[in-house]
């Protein structure tokens, strides 16, 4: 299992390590400008240079994104609640969680903008938006889909409201809400740094990556852009894993989904 | 004025339930007295699990009265536990605080609760299992943390729709033997659902064949053997006899 394990990981480490070498090749053999397409080491070097800011950037950005998720988390499970009450209510609003989902977040951005003010409320606010409808979908799905015998069994107890949502939709619903916010994780973290782009600093020269993103290419600095990008891509990953750890954590002991497949 | 202490356990009379235009039960009547144990048996669509719902009052009846210990169904919930065809446990819950699940709902707690529910689970022998979660147990262990959930409430009256249809045999008849211990051992009515014979022979006192579409009572037929039964039960001459009995009932009932 772990010799097999160790395996795959060093060959995706070798495609990796050849795809650097190969973008070395051709910069340096082609001679490509470096603000057109900077070579691996010129990235590493422009990171490490400026590693201080750009980790400033990947935390404003994580700031962001995080606390655009948890309040679309917090919300998000109250809409659920107020939906799974009835399918009167469900028919009536669901059409509106759809319509978070298409409406172009770029162009509500100047909205946003206008309404409060360029920096770091304003992008959490979209990352809060854009990542909300996962949220109330799946927890809904989640809270609506429990089996009929088990809230009878609940009922044949006499069992109160509060009693049949706090002690069986409720909990029925985390393993739902999880694939929501697994989703929504990615969403928020994309959210985030597009709506830096817009309204991502209330200040020059201080932001998150999105900005940042913005600035370095406006200032030709496309090694450091290059940088940036990873630090983007490393952000998404980061909060993918923290969800999965989080997920594990909260359901290995009794989900069929955390379950570790049986040695054979 | 209805006197509970005489006043027959479970009493239908004329009783009818239709689901949208379909007639599932025509004037079903029928009486259970107290510490019997009756078994409804028949083909699919007589109704059966309806009626244990109706007994319940997870339904309520298109005409007629149900009435348990002279109450209405609802009224005397208290007093009635449900098993279900499968386990229907809560997953994120343990084994042992699956079996608490009744009294917890209820208001129970203290010492009362913690002793209830220990000696349950030493009754069904699921103490080694108790810190267990539902997934890591067989079908049949699910089945006893689910009739020790519902024996946790001191039931008078216990409904089983089929509790064992998805159990071996093997498993089936271990558990048929375990629920005639337990009733020997505390004094609860019952009212048990199944579509084999020779479970409902060796479990009840009573019989009741129903006839499908829509569901009515074709015959009501007596067990005479004696308690306590045992396994060896099965093998004897008199089983055998009361089984094919039954099964002639059933082949009557059943239109070709």
């Amino acid at each position: 299992m772990l010799k097999q394990r160790l395996i795959t990981l060093g060959n995706a480490s070798a495609v990796f390590l050849a795809i650097l070498l190969l973008w070395q090749i051709v910069v340096l053999v082609f001679r490509v400008p470096s603000y057109m397409l900077p070579s691996p080491w010129a990235v590493a070097r422009a990171g490490a240079a400026r590693f201080s800011s750009l980790l400033n950037a990947s935390v404003l950005t994580a700031e962001e994104a995080g606390g655009g998720l948890l309040a679309s988390v917090v919300a998000g499970v109250i809409i659920a609640l107020f939906f799974a009450r009835s399918r009167w209510v469900r028919r009536m609003l669901y059409p509106y969680t759809i319509l978070l989902q298409t409406v172009p977040i770029v162009a509500i951005a100047p909205l946003i903008l206008m309404w409060v003010g360029a920096g770091t409320a304003a992008v959490a606010l979209i990352a809060f938006i854009i990542s909300l409808a996962p949220i109330i979908a799946n927890t809904t799905q989640g809270l609506i889909s429990v089996e009929e015998n088990l809230v009878h069994l609940f009922l044949m107890h006499n069992a109160s409201r509060a009693q049949l949502l706090f002690k069986l939709r409720l909990p029925h619903a985390v393993p739902a809400l999880f694939v929501g916010i697994r989703i929504a994780s990615g969403i928020a973290v994309i959210g985030a740094i597009t709506g830096e782009l817009y309204a991502g600093s209330s200040r020059v020269g201080e932001g998150g990556l999105g900005y940042s993103i913005l600035y370095a290419s406006s200032q030709l600095q496309t090694d450091y852009l290059f940088a940036l990008v990873v630090a983007a891509t490393v952000l998404g990953f980061a909060f993918f894993f923290l969800i999965m750890f989080l997920e594990w954590y909260f359901l290995h002991r009794w989900h069929e989904s955390a379950r570790v497949p049986e040695v054979e | 004025m209805i006197d509970p202490l005489t006043a027959p356990q479970i009493e239908l009379a004329g009783v009818t339930k239709s689901y949208k235009d379909r007639m599932v039960l025509d004037a079903i009547s029928l009486r259970v007295e107290k510490g019997e144990f009756v078994t409804l048996i028949g083909a699919s669509g007589c109704g059966k699990s309806t009626v244990l719902k109706l007994i319940s009052g997870l339904a309520a009846p298109g005409g007629g009265t149900v009435r348990v210990n002279g109450l209405s169904p609802k009224d005397a919930r208290k007093t009635i536990s449900y098993i279900f065809q499968d386990a229907t446990l809560l997953p994120w819950r343990t084994v042992r605080q699956n079996v608490d699940l009744g009294l917890e709902l209820e208001g129970v707690n203290g010492n009362l609760r913690v002793e209830t529910t220990e000696g349950l689970l030493r009754l069904v022998g699921l103490e080694h299992v108790a810190t267990a979660y539902p997934r890591e147990l067989s079908g049949g262990m699910k089945m006893r943390v689910s009739i020790a959930r519902a024996l946790a409430t001191s039931p008078q009256l216990l409904l089983m729709d089929e509790p064992f249809a998805a159990l071996d045999e093997m498993s089936r008849d271990r558990l048929n033997e375990e629920l005639l211990r337990l009733r020997s051992e505390q004094n609860w009515t019952a009212v048990f659902v199944t579509h084999s014979v020779a479970e409902a022979v060796f479990l009840s006192t009573r019989i009741v064949v129903l006839a499908p579409n829509p569901g009515r009572v074709h015959a009501e037929l007596p067990v005479p053997l004696a308690f306590p039964r045992t396994a060896a039960l099965r093998e004897t001459a008199e089983f055998e006899a009361l089984v094919s009995k039954v099964s002639h009932s059933l082949r009557e009932a059943l239109p070709c």
